[in-house]
């Protein structure tokens, strides 16, 4: 017996979208419902997955680090994936769907151009025509993936709206798609977006999670104590979450802090939100009090989001798992932090769940430890256990900014 | 009567008044032989004051039903100029208060019909909201992101209030689902002209949409009007030869954003209006 594609999560999720949308969101939860349970969709999905993505990603015991935190850390190398992030899980699993459901176009929305480059890939690679909505101003701050997904083949559509960044692009794509529903796919970059985006998105990337766990017992022949990932719209979290979620595993997601949630500039919607709708969901938003919704502000562009998965809200509201916000200027030192310990150049968004886990342990920079507070930050965990840590994403498409902003802190 | 309340206020608060003055405005066209003439207007757009002119302009330009948009950030059904309406009176101080002092200073004059997305609600609370509609005189609410499922509480506050609670049906929504939505439809059907978001569009009225309107008009016990995409009097009298009713929004919020000044936009959207009618009469 197959278990049904959620539209809930407790009291979150739900389908908050104009009424000319539902019957294709019953049509991709029909079309889900069977293509996860079809071998050989599952056989032609895994065999990408390996040969084209190149999984499984190892995981990596980061001993320079671990020597610096006083616990041994693993770090499950998402960076690895190809494109650079385990963004491309998600738009080939949806695009191989989209094939196979007879869409003959997808759209996706993009903030950093991580989510765009990967579906751009995945349309080249399955021949789909590709639209890619994508702030103006992150087109301007983005360039080099503006040309990516060019050379990809795939259209850049500029979004002027608002703030000109990733809500307003995840905005269009869905106008987009109220428009074109009956030949287009819309391939949602995260666990966001009604029913049945949240679980879908989570099913394909719920393939972090699955190696992270056998790799973690064939390595340590136990569980992790704790698995720590970022937390913007919250897949690469989820992806890495789910298959602990019945053990007896800490589960611990790391929210934009931006400039300080005292600041009033973050993304932090799970710590400091109110519960509301965004982009057809019910979860954590960013919202004033008559409902309108704020503009995020994270120095990650992937984690500049003011929402958050439904499935995070109701493990937050559950205590199943925890989340702490990390600013921007921790999560900065952190990036250069890893890039000397262990040779890896994270991108931002896991940077900050690198720089959550130097200031527990109290081993952080001298800067990082002057900068800012850290609610989760208290008492280490039992020296024996093992942390594993979802290192989503390469920082190449953060050099630039990076070097920026630390000579500012530098001074 | 202990109360001096407005005829509106005092009708609206009563439970399902509101959708007896929605019902009472259909019949008076219905007797004139013709479709009800259903403009929107975004509240509090491009200020609150000129947005006060236009609705009275709408109520003196023959306006049946007033369609009112309350201004919100991620408006998803909402094509281009709405959105950007929206994003202009936002930036001018306006929200639910500045909105609906539009409607309560026509509210007595035609039956009003709010238009919001559901965060605003939520945000708000579903009964402190419809109790804020009904006060200004409010005769129902269209939320065009609450489709059948969603927001139980929410549909209840809005009974509660005596408040109709107008359902959008789309080409696209099933006919089980369909079903449904007309069993438990409050006020009118909005049925969504065309696969999209607001906007203006040239098209006729394909064979398609008419049978798509008169199915729905011989299922439903109340009215259906059309909207989406209609953007001139011709367009507005051939709808209104399928419909019970034509709504216009994106072409009269763009007279309104291209007008110079207030009396500029006041003018504008009567002498549509006006021409409107007359096509619809004609």
């Amino acid at each position: 017996m197959s278990q049904a594609v959620e539209e809930r999560f407790g009291r979150y999720g739900g389908r908050f979208v104009p009424e000319t949308l539902i019957a294709a969101l019953d049509e991709l939860t029909a079309a889900w419902a069977r293509a996860r349970e079809d071998e050989t969709f599952q056989a032609e999905l895994g065999r990408l997955l390996r040969d084209f993505v190149g999984r499984p990603t190892p995981l990596y015991r980061a001993e320079r680090l671990s020597e610096r935190v006083g616990r041994r850390v693993y770090l499950k190398r998402e960076d690895l994936a190809h494109t650079g992030a385990h963004k491309i899980n998600n738009a080939v699993g949806q695009a191989l769907l989209a094939k196979r459901m007879g869409k003959t176009r997808i759209i996706a929305e993009t903030g950093a151009g991580q989510h765009g480059v990967a579906t751009a890939t995945a349309c080249a690679l399955l021949g789909l025509e590709c639209v890619v909505y994508m702030g103006a101003e992150d087109i301007r701050r983005q360039a080099p993936n503006v040309a990516r997904m060019n050379l990809l083949g795939a259209t850049v559509a500029p979004v002027e709206a608002g703030a000109r960044t990733l809500k307003e692009a995840v905005s269009a794509a869905i106008r987009d798609w109220v428009a074109t529903v009956e030949d287009t796919h819309y391939v949602i970059g995260s666990v966001v977006g009604p029913a049945p985006y949240p679980a879908l998105v989570r099913d394909l990337q719920r393939v972090i999670g699955d190696e992270a766990r056998s790799q973690a017992l064939d390595a340590e022949g136990a569980l992790p104590e704790r698995v720590i990932a970022c937390v913007g719209g919250g897949s690469n979290s989820i992806g890495t979450f789910y298959a602990f979620l019945d053990d007896p595993v800490e589960l611990i997601g790391i929210e934009p802090g931006g400039e300080g949630i005292e600041s009033g500039r973050h993304g932090a919607s799970l710590s400091a939100g109110s519960t509301g709708v965004l982009h057809g969901a019910l979860s954590a938003v960013l919202a004033d009090e008559q409902g309108q919704i704020l503009e995020a502000h994270s120095v990650s562009a992937g984690l500049d989001y003011p929402g958050v998965g439904p499935e995070h809200a109701h493990l937050r509201d559950t205590g199943r798992a925890s989340y702490f916000p990390v600013n921007d200027a921790e999560a900065l030192l952190a990036f250069r932090e890893l890039a000397r310990l262990e040779g890896i150049i994270p991108a931002l968004e896991p940077s900050h769940a690198v720089a959550w886990l130097l200031a527990e342990s109290g081993s952080e920079s001298e800067d990082a430890a002057a900068s800012a507070s850290r609610p989760g930050a208290a008492g280490a965990g039992a020296q024996d256990g093992f942390d594993l840590l979802c290192l989503s994403g390469r920082g190449d498409k953060d050099l630039d900014e990076v070097i920026a902003k630390l000579a500012e802190i530098d001074g | 009567m202990a109360e001096p309340a407005s005829p509106a206020a005092s009708s609206a608060t009563s439970t399902g008044a509101g959708e007896a003055r929605v019902a009472a405005a259909f019949a008076a066209a219905r007797e004139q032989g013709r479709a009800a003439l259903m403009p929107y207007m975004m509240g509090g757009f491009p200020d609150a004051e000129a947005s006060r002119a236009i609705a009275r302009a709408y109520a003196d330009s023959g306006a049946d039903l007033i369609e009112l948009g309350i201004p919100f950030s991620d408006p998803l059904a909402d094509g281009p100029v709405i959105h950007a309406a929206a994003t202009t009176a936002l930036e001018a101080g306006s929200g639910l208060e500045q909105a609906l002092e539009s409607c309560a200073e026509v509210s007595d004059r035609v039956p009003v019909v709010v238009m919001a997305y559901s965060n605003m609600i939520l945000a708000v609370g579903g009964e402190a909201f419809a109790s804020r509609l009904a006060d200004a005189g409010a005769c129902g609410v269209i939320v065009p992101d609450l489709p059948l499922g969603e927001g139980a509480e929410v549909r209840e506050a809005i009974a509660g209030a005596g408040l109709a609670l107008v359902p959008l049906v789309a080409q696209t929504t099933e006919p089980s689902r369909r079903l449904e939505i007309i069993r438990i439809a409050q006020g009118f059907i909005y049925a969504v002209a065309v696969i999209g978001t607001t906007g203006e569009r040239s098209g006729d009225v394909g064979e398609a949409l008419r049978d798509f309107v008169s199915d729905l008009r011989e299922r439903a016990e109340v009215p259906v009007s059309v909207g989406f995409g209609i953007s001139t009097p011709e367009q507005v009298a051939a709808f209104g030869e399928v419909a019970d009713g034509v709504i216009v929004g994106s072409r009269l919020v763009r007279e309104v954003q291209d007008a110079s000044d207030t009396e500029a936009a006041v003018a504008a959207v009567s002498r549509f209006l006006s021409e409107a009618k007359e096509a619809l009469d004609g």
